[in-house]
């Protein structure tokens, strides 16, 4: 293993180095946003138009139904609570990498400070972040919720979470990340490493709600046992400057499987280079991913790839895209890679308009045009996507309606 | 109620419709009879106000009111319904969202399906995997829900099952004569009908007024529906049509 010397050198050469898709950004012009917020002990005391961003985003302030909620604001742990919940634990990442002496089988193990100038940066400020782990066994039945604002203006959030499933745990979470309203000219740097052991399932969902100006690039890699699940739903529908982002599942134990959803809206000025990649290493494994987006005068890049090395892997890749506007453009870039041959992988892209058709079948039975192209267009973002959430759902829904899409 | 003038109509440039003089009281039921491609489907949808359908020439009237140019929503909530032989699939909409966002008023869906015997499919996908009847059913349930009170129904016995073909009929018939529809019994409205028909199996369940042929886009003759169906069988459209001609 690398000491420590040898990592922080080799970031801060990275810091040079720009991300491999997307535009790049200057992270002079960011400063770091603030660690020292006050705590917040309970978060229904926390002002009303925050306590608004986090709804938007599925989060609940009443922490009703929920295990566990996280506030990360700026770059600071505001506020960490859970419900007595047999096997959760749910600490800041400093707090745990203290507890744990480093945490050394899983901080900076999945991704890498020096893969580009973000992970260096976030690497390099010693980011903090939430480490949730849920002990062998345990079944957490309530989604645990977390929640990551930018409340300053012209900052950079640097993000650095850790998840780990133990063997035949199970989870879901629930995240949620947006900018305050005098937020806009910000970049959020998340880095996130997540492990399920053998038998341990996770599901992840996160809405993303940003600002116009915001820059965004997660860092995200999970690491599979056999026999775990992980579904990871993604949903981002409101006006965004830049997300960049491309998640990487390492399944390397047998007959364990994973599932990319995602669902993106892509408004004039942002662009969202939206990938999902599975790398299935063991036998009998399983991939899906699939992509619904729609364009409404943005740039929208779906990007996809299987990589199936172990025989008996089963993968399908679905990318579905609709260009509502003038002047939006839509890419999808799907790609299969196998090195053995006893594997099934497939992948079906398309990219095209609304079917008038349906329109006029809906305006038929009395809707407006808004209102059909509104049900419709939820249709097919949602439509394919198994399970998802309440809370995304609504999120959708709410977004379409005030979307204007008929227009 | 409906009343069309001189109508003229274009489907991909191509002259489906060559002046269609028409006119339905209110609580009549009409019946349009042609082979196949001599404009029937064009003219229901032209009425509905389907794009794809361009008036070149003529008007269309309902209840008094141009509607020649009018959007389809607007035809819809005038109280225009049209069921339609192949309706597109709608991928990710939930029946039984449909049904409630087409609802004049409050109607409890699940119940209401029921009726239909579609409850178990308001939860699939708008037409998606439909057979030939649930198709039809699907169709039936989304007008009594919308509650029309000028009926459009294009082939509404066709490709259906003889398990369905009655309660299609019932329902249809519901459709006209049913006074506990929402908010019927307030108007005391009548509902008027134009039904495309082949064969004629909805005649058993519903009774009409009057009936045309039409072939090459004009309509050719008129007549009692049962009269006309009868020679049609007997003889083709084309003997049928001189026949009446030289009596015209």
């Amino acid at each position: 293993m690398q000491n420590g010397e040898d990592l922080r050198a080799k970031a801060k050469e990275a810091l040079a180095k720009k991300g491999t898709y997307g535009k790049d950004f200057e992270l002079d012009r960011y400063d770091a946003a603030p660690r020292d917020l006050s705590p917040v002990d309970d978060l229904s005391e926390i002002p009303d138009d925050v306590q608004k961003s986090m709804v938007n985003v599925g989060i609940l302030p009443s922490g009703e139904g929920r295990s566990g909620s996280m506030l990360f604001m700026d770059n600071t742990v505001v506020h960490s609570s859970t419900r007595k919940v047999d096997g959760l634990e749910m600490l800041s990442t400093r707090q745990a990498l203290a507890k744990y002496n480093g945490l050394k089988e899983y901080s900076w193990r999945l991704v890498s400070p020096d893969k580009d100038k973000y992970t260096a940066r976030s690497f390099l400020e010693d980011a903090d972040g939430y480490f949730i782990r849920v002990k062998a066994g345990a079944k957490v039945e309530m989604p645990v919720q977390t929640c990551m604002l930018i409340g300053s203006d012209k900052k950079a959030q640097e993000v650095h979470n850790i998840i780990v499933v133990e063997e035949g745990a199970s989870l879901d979470i629930l995240t949620g990340c947006s900018t305050g309203k005098h937020a806009d000219e910000s970049l959020h740097l998340g880095m996130s490493e997540i492990y399920i052991k053998d038998g341990g399932k996770l599901t992840f969902s996160m809405i993303h709600s940003w600002g116009k100006k915001t820059g965004v690039r997660p860092r995200t890699a999970i690491q599979m046992g056999a026999n775990a699940q992980f579904v990871n739903n993604y949903v981002l529908l409101r006006p965004v400057d830049s997300i960049q982002s491309y998640p990487v599942a390492y399944v390397n134990g047998e007959n364990s499987s994973v599932k990319f959803n995602s669902i993106c809206v892509s408004h004039p000025g942002s662009e969202i280079d939206m990938g999902s990649m599975a790398v299935l290493n063991a036998p009998g494994t399983g991939a899906e991913i699939v992509s619904r987006s729609i364009t409404m005068g943005g740039k929208m890049i779906a990007r996809g790839r299987l990589v199936g090395n172990a025989p008996r892997v089963k993968a399908h890749l679905e990318c579905r895209s609709l260009i509502m506007k003038e002047q939006g453009i839509t890419l999808a870039i799907p790609e299969l890679e196998a090195s053995v041959p006893d594997v099934e992988m497939t992948h079906e892209a398309a990219v095209g308009k609304i079917a008038r058709e349906q329109v006029e079948y809906l305006m038929a039975r009395g809707l407006s045009e808004d209102d059909a192209v509104g049900m419709i267009v939820r249709g097919f973002l949602e439509g394919g996507i198994k399970g998802l959430p309440d809370a995304l759902k609504q999120e959708i829904d709410e977004a379409m309606s005030s979307a204007n899409l008929g227009n | 109620m409906l009343k069309i003038e001189d109508l003229h109509v274009e489907v991909e440039g191509r002259e489906v419709l060559r002046g269609i003089n028409l006119e339905i009281g209110p609580g009549q039921t009409c019946v349009l009879f042609g082979p196949n491609g001599s404009g029937k489907s064009t003219l229901l949808a032209t009425i509905m106000g389907f794009g794809q359908f361009k008036v070149t020439q003529g008007r269309i009237f309902f209840q008094g009111k141009d509607i020649t140019n009018m959007p389809i929503d607007e035809r819809a909530r005038m109280g225009i319904g049209m069921l339609l032989q192949r309706p597109p699939n709608v991928v990710g909409l939930k029946l039984g969202d449909l049904v409630k966002a087409a609802s004049c008023q409050d109607v409890d869906v699940s119940h209401l399906a029921e009726d239909f015997r579609m409850k178990a499919f308001l939860d699939r996908d708008v037409n998606v995997g439909f057979s030939g009847g649930e198709l039809k059913r699907s169709e039936l349930l989304q007008l009594t829900a919308q509650n029309p009170r000028f009926l459009l129904l294009d082939e509404p016995e066709s490709g259906v099952d003889m398990e369905s073909i009655d309660l299609v009929g019932e329902k249809i018939h519901d459709l006209l004569y049913d006074t506990k529809q929402c908010g019927r019994e307030k108007e005391n409205e009548s509902v008027s009908a134009l039904i495309i028909t082949h064969t004629g199996e909805v005649l058993k369940y519903i009774g009409a007024d009057c009936a045309y042929i039409i072939r090459d886009g004009k309509i050719r003759c008129s007549g009692r529906p049962m009269d006309l169906l009868k020679e049609i069988k007997d003889k083709g459209y084309g003997e049928c049509i001189a026949c009446r001609m030289v009596k015209i």
